[in-house]
């Protein structure tokens, strides 16, 4: 069977981020199709689809839906278009491409779940997207599709959209609501924020991902249940993965979700191309930079939810970062866990510190001043970060982004402890510390 | 067991809790102490630090939950103990370590600081971090009075939360991101707050540390005592001294008053006390050789048994009605009650008055259905502000009804003449033009009316209206504007009395004025909230020269001081040359009356035109209680010496009673309760027993026998002349008033009068913000800097009240509704 292209079928249509272009691919034509229909038979098309999340946590969109407690209004709509774990840039292309289709999306959710505001919010390095998509914006609602009385029908909706200001933790959806309450991105604690209970401005507030809403209209148009019949459940449908790092033909490609196989993306001649220069693969971060690492032995692994997450780590936001055997994994380390460093929000202590503290471990080992006890110390660091340095993670932290500073140094520290071992220098050499 | 309580296990002890507390407060009441940093009883919890998390099973197995963000529920089984806590909270207290620069030996916090204490408590006791810390410059001012070391900070949001949440003026907050984050303050903006010290007190590190208390002592040094600061909300504090000076004040957390918290114009205050300013020794006219010389042109120090001799002299050598008390609020109740036996009792005139004339009558005070601030504040409720600014002049009853407002869903309405400090959180506000707050209130109470009101559009009094039914309603009473008749706020209590239910929280400036009005400092009343000729039996046994007729108030003692009709002033604690509403005829008085006897702490202008001073001891230095504005007695507790010889102003007035031939019976606080309890109205169940026991002091219930006086008729109201401008005075925080000048911490904050100004109107003088005007009324006339400010209504302009620069005064009329202005520019154009 070929897998049709759900997400990114516009992508070579030269003018398909115009309302032109993508009325004449058949845009808008779900919209159309679900106002004849009744908002919860919406809801039940896409619980068909059995549609999972596609911003990392990988929960069913439609499930979530139905999570707002009963009789409490207004609620919001939040589209969270701030993709920024390294490796991940696919919400960014489909933002630049086919803006329409996630504001059919958009439109779509809104009228299932009979909400009136929707709020956009866009990464704030986005330049590029954020241009087609304020383009688009105003096209549909000079087209009478977004706003007032859509299509002359009793149904109003509208969109804001809403520029981040360069913060990674924004991802996350309760930090993204506190941005764009206009506060300082920090994650809320969970309990009791939960969005769809206490989420925008204290209202139930429904997430989703850019490319969970892009799916929609082709739900619609064709079905939860032709959904469904793609994929291996409940991994249904197709995904779009980015790959990068050390392939031959690093892209973004949508491929059959739940049956395509790690080696296909990163070996096939029609995506990754294999690894440069002929080389080995060495390591690859399955879904994003926060993931654990996976190796050789994991390859064949089919690109499945529930298969991934048994193996110890996570398809998480569909970013492939491939390395080569020409890579320093200490230096890989380090760099994924000074990202983290970084972007840590400062608002709950063992992130804030204990993050910088890992990278700055790593780069003493670095430079050559590592001690064989820093060993221990890092995972005894990550522990106070992540207890029992389990998959999924716990958490001391507020929000994953601690535990993702852990995944690096967890995935590899024994398996290239020859490597640590290159950096800390002779045994013998090390000054004994007395420690009581 | 009631439905609201819950039974969850800590430790493996089952214990019951109310629904809904946090875990964290659950376990302290069990007796499990969890350790945390970042939780606040007082503020809402936000899970920062992670200090305060434990393993909690819910039924889904145990797992780590920070237990300051949970909430008690049936069944849930909290660990403490566990292997995975105590490395979870290890790990925890490691982490706010490695950047902590340990400069404990220099920190003001070391031996009081919770990180210290948890450290030792939970701590792993040696550090395993080698690289560098994180730096920065320290401290830095963030005002003028509280410094930031940010290399302390453990980042807990206290202090920012509290800024935001709690007093409404986020002017600090966090900075950067992850270990680069830091507390700071806008650029070029401080953190200018009226309560910037309370972040001091809650930081849990030695981050946030006070000028006025940096280096003076280490904490095991300060001794310390729970009293009462005598504002006129009576905040609860804790008086710190060393090597007897009071080196600093902490808020103590009373449910029923403050909640720990103080405003810096009382928490830095405690340097006025420790001035060199302080009067240490009677006081006489002096001549040449410091000989006392009643002509003599300066006062020189006295003998207590020189100065007692000439005050009692005085006083025996003239008839009762030529003797006059002015002043007393700041007394303890105890020393006003002995005041008033000596005045009323022993003297036997009735020209006492602890009041200047410049607040709400007595009958207002005693006469009004009163509430607690609990019962103004209470969640659910509606309440009604007129006339007064809390913001500025109770500091404490601020953050209270914005929390009721804020946290717990009570709605506010206003019934100013400008902004307050409420305003952006109140539900309406009723911009009534001065003088006609009565008439809004009236018409807000009135089932329809139509077009404007008093400066109030219908459409506004009806939005007001709606919220009136959603709960009950308490009305915060004050007298905010002197430019304006007293009538006018006295007309809208008069028009609230007609709501079912209603109370009154009397937002008093002065500190002990319940107390002194209770005490009988007041003409026509007697101690016991009671009349001259109703009180007569209770106290005719004890009291010898009990006077027949009522007496003078402040006004009049001055006018017939001016006139030549006193012989003897006594100042308890008074200022009239500053404080009366008429500065001339204070000023006539006091250089008119042949005898002027001052107790005070300082020689103020008034008290410099004294014959005889006798110097007393401040609420440090004496104890005592104090009765705060909603008729709460709490402790006054000495914790230090008076300067010098000076001595409390109870013993002061059993002295001057002897030397006129009189025992007062009264040698301690507790004998004034023995004596007044049984003859009391109201005080029966005061005892220093029961005030001594209990951090909430004892609440005075009872009413008296004083009725309230409704305005004769309606206010009449001056049509608005479309040239001039009403006038509002307004008092600030900080101001001219003694305590304030006399700290050097506070006295900087007072600064310049301004007159403040609508735009539009502001526009039409002509004049650039900050430059001077002519300001002009029928009855005199200043200059003064004009600014510009939209909280203003267009039409009325706002002077600030006992600011250097331009004394308000001159433009008052006490006779009159209201005052209207003319406003030029100095140059003369309109």
């Amino acid at each position: 069977m070929s897998i049709p292209k759900i997400t990114t079928a516009r992508w070579d249509v030269e003018d398909g981020h115009t309302l032109a272009g993508y009325e004449r691919t058949g845009g808008y034509s779900a919209l159309k199709k679900a106002l004849e229909m009744t908002p919860a038979e919406v809801h039940e098309e896409v619980k068909t689809a059995s549609l999972l999340g596609r911003g990392g946590a990988g929960f069913p969109a439609g499930v979530k839906w139905g999570f707002c407690p009963p009789g409490v209004w207004p609620r919001y709509l939040v589209v969270n278009g701030d993709e920024s774990e390294p490796g991940t840039y696919k919400d960014r292309i489909m933002l630049e491409r086919d803006p329409h289709q996630l504001i059919e999306g958009c439109l779509l959710a809104c009228y299932a779940l009979g909400l009136s505001q929707c709020f956009l919010y866009v990464r704030g390095e986005m330049a590029h997207g954020q241009e087609r998509v304020a383009a688009a914006l105003n096209e549909a609602y000079e087209a009478g599709y977004v706003g007032k009385n859509i299509l002359g029908t009793e149904v109003s909706v509208d969109v804001v959209l809403h520029w981040g200001a360069g913060a990674y933790i924004v991802g996350e959806e309760t930090a993204l609501i506190e941005s764009l309450e206009g506060n300082r991105g920090m994650p809320r604690l969970k309990p009791p924020f939960f969005p769809a209970a206490i989420g925008l401005y204290g209202k139930p507030t429904i997430v989703n991902n850019v490319e969970t809403l892009s799916n929609i209209p082709w739900i619609i148009n064709n079905g939860g249940q032709a959904f469904a019949d793609i994929g291996e459940a409940p991994s249904t449908g197709t995904r779009v993965f980015a790959v990068s790092g050390h392939v031959n033909n690093p892209g973004v490609f949508e491929v059959e979700f739940g049956t395509t196989t790690f080696r296909d993306l990163i070996m096939g001649e029609e995506y990754g191309g294999g690894i440069r220069n002929g080389g080995s693969l060495k390591a690859f971060i399955p879904g994003g930079a926060s993931a654990p690492w996976f190796f050789e032995e994991h390859l064949d692994l089919p690109l499945e939810k529930g298969t991934v997450d048994r193996a110890g780590s996570m398809l998480g936001s569909g970013a492939i970062v491939v390395m080569d055997q020409t890579t320093d994994i200490v230096k890989a380390c380090h760099n994924v866990v000074r990202f983290f460093s970084r972007e840590s929000c400062g608002k709950c202590s063992p992130c804030r510190e204990g993050t910088s503290w890992l990278e700055k471990i790593l780069q003493r080992i670095i430079d050559g001043n590592g001690r064989r006890a820093d060993l221990a110390l890092l995972m005894d660091v990550c522990d106070n970060i992540s207890p029992g340095i389990a998959w999924p993670p716990k958490q001391t932290t507020i929000c994953p982004l601690g535990p993702s500073a852990v995944s690096p140094i967890a995935s590899v520290i024994e398996r290239f402890a020859d490597e640590f071992d290159a950096y800390l220098g002779e045994p013998s050499t090390e000054q004994a510390v007395e420690v009581r | 067991m009631s439905d609201d309580m819950v039974t969850f296990n800590v430790d493996g002890n089952e214990v019951s809790a109310p629904a809904g507390k946090l875990v964290i407060e659950a376990c302290e009441d069990a007796g499990v102490y969890i350790p945390r940093f970042c939780h606040h009883e007082r503020m809402n919890p936000v899970g920062m630090c992670r200090m305060c998390i434990v393993e909690v099973d819910t039924g889904r197995g145990p797992a780590l939950q920070p237990s300051c963000m949970l909430t008690v529920s049936d069944g849930m089984i909290v660990d403490t103990q566990s292997d995975v806590t105590k490395k979870a909270q290890d790990g925890v207290l490691e982490f706010l370590l490695v950047n902590h620069p340990l400069d404990c030996p220099v920190c003001d916090k070391g031996g009081e600081c919770p990180l210290q204490d948890q450290t030792m408590a939970y701590g792993p006791g040696e550090s395993r971090f080698v690289e560098e810390k994180r730096h920065y410059e320290k401290p830095i001012p963030v005002n003028d009075n509280v410094y930031l070391d940010r290399e302390r900070c453990i980042l807990c949001d206290r202090c920012t939360r509290f800024a935001d949440e709690v007093v409404g003026d986020p002017l600090i907050h966090f900075m950067d991101r992850g270990n680069q984050t830091q507390v700071n303050t806008f650029p070029d903006e401080p953190f200018a707050s009226y309560f910037s010290g309370n972040v001091v007190q809650i930081c849990p590190v030695g981050a946030l540390t006070a000028k006025p208390y940096r280096f003076k002592a280490r904490p095991w040094d300060l001794a310390e005592v729970d009293s009462t600061y005598p504002n006129a909300m009576g905040d609860r504090i804790n008086v710190q001294s060393s090597r007897d000076q009071v080196l600093r004040f902490q808020g103590v957390d009373s449910d029923a008053v403050n909640w720990g918290w103080l405003a810096d114009k009382e928490r830095f205050s405690f340097e006025a006390l420790q001035s060199d300013n302080r009067i240490g020794s009677p006081l006489m006219r002096g001549g040449g050789l410091n000989k006392a010389d009643a002509d003599g042109d300066e006062l020189v120090a006295a003998s207590w048994s020189q100065a007692l001799g000439s005050a009692a002299k005085a006083i025996a050598d003239t008839t009762p009605d030529k003797v006059g008390f002015v002043g007393g609020a700041r007394l303890s109740n105890e020393a006003q009650y002995a005041w008033t036996k000596l005045a009323k009792g022993l003297v036997g005139t009735d020209n006492v008055d602890a009041q200047l004339g410049d607040e709400l009558p007595p009958h207002a005070l005693l006469g009004l259905p009163r509430a607690t601030v609990a019962e103004a504040c209470q969640p659910g409720g509606v309440i009604v502000l007129i006339g007064c600014d809390p913001k500025e002049t109770l500091g404490t009853l601020y953050i209270r009804l914005r929390h009721a407002v804020v946290e717990d869903g009570a709605k506010l309405i206003e019934i100013t003449p400008t902004d307050t400090g409420l305003t952006n959180v109140a539900s309406a506000s009723l911009r009534a033009r001065p003088g006609e707050a009565g008439t809004v209130a009236r018409a807000l109470l009135a089932e329809t009316v139509s077009g404007h009101i008093g400066g109030v559009d219908e459409d506004a009094l009806a939005t007001a209206r709606d919220l009136l039914g959603s709960g009950p309603v308490t009305v915060v009473l004050g007298r905010g504007s002197l430019s304006e008749s007293v009538d006018s706020v006295l007309e809208a209590a008069d028009a609230f009395l007609d709501v079912d239910g209603v109370r009154f929280l009397q937002a008093i400036g002065r500190g002990n004025t319940m107390g002194a009005l209770d005490m009988g400092m007041s003409p026509g009343l007697l101690p016991g909230r009671t009349s001259l000729a109703a009180g007569q039996d209770a106290f005719s046994d004890l009291w010898p020269q009990l006077p027949n007729s009522d007496g003078m108030n402040t006004a009049a003692m001055l006018e017939a001081g001016a006139a030549g009709n006193l012989d003897v002033l006594v100042l308890l604690g008074a200022d009239p040359i500053n404080d009366a509403l008429d500065p001339a005829v204070a000023a006539k008085a006091l250089a008119t009356v042949p005898t002027v006897i001052a107790v005070d702490l300082f020689v103020n202008d008034s008290v410099s035109k004294a014959h005889v001073v006798f110097p007393a001891a401040a609420f440090t230095e004496s104890s005592g209680s104090h009765t705060n504005l909603e008729g709460r007695i709490t402790a006054i507790r000495q914790k230090v010496t008076p300067p010098g010889t000076a001595r409390s102003d109870l013993v002061i007035a059993a002295e001057l009673a002897r030397r006129l031939g009189h025992d007062l019976g009264l040698e301690t606080p507790s004998d004034v309760w023995e004596e007044l309890g049984p003859r009391s109205a109201v005080h029966g169940d005061v005892s220093s027993a029961a005030i001594e026991a209990d951090v909430d002091g004892v609440l005075i219930t009872a009413t008296g026998r004083v009725a309230f006086a409704p305005p004769d008729q309606a206010v009449s109201r001056e049509p608005v002349n479309a040239y001039a401008l009403r006038l509002v005075t307004a008092r600030r925080m900080f101001d001219n008033g003694t305590m304030v000048q006399q700290s050097p911490h506070l006295a900087g904050f007072a600064g310049q009068a301004s007159l403040r100004v609508n735009p539009y109107d502001f526009n039409r003088v002509g004049v650039a913000d900050g430059e001077e005007v002519r300001v002009s009324a029928p009855k005199g006339s200043v200059n003064v800097a004009a600014r510009v400010d939209p909280g203003v209504p267009k039409g009325i302009v706002v002077l600030d009240y006992n600011r250097s620069g331009a004394d308000a005064r001159v433009l008052l009329d006490p006779g009159a509704t209201s005052i209207d202005i003319r406003l030029e520019s100095k140059g003369g154009k309109a």
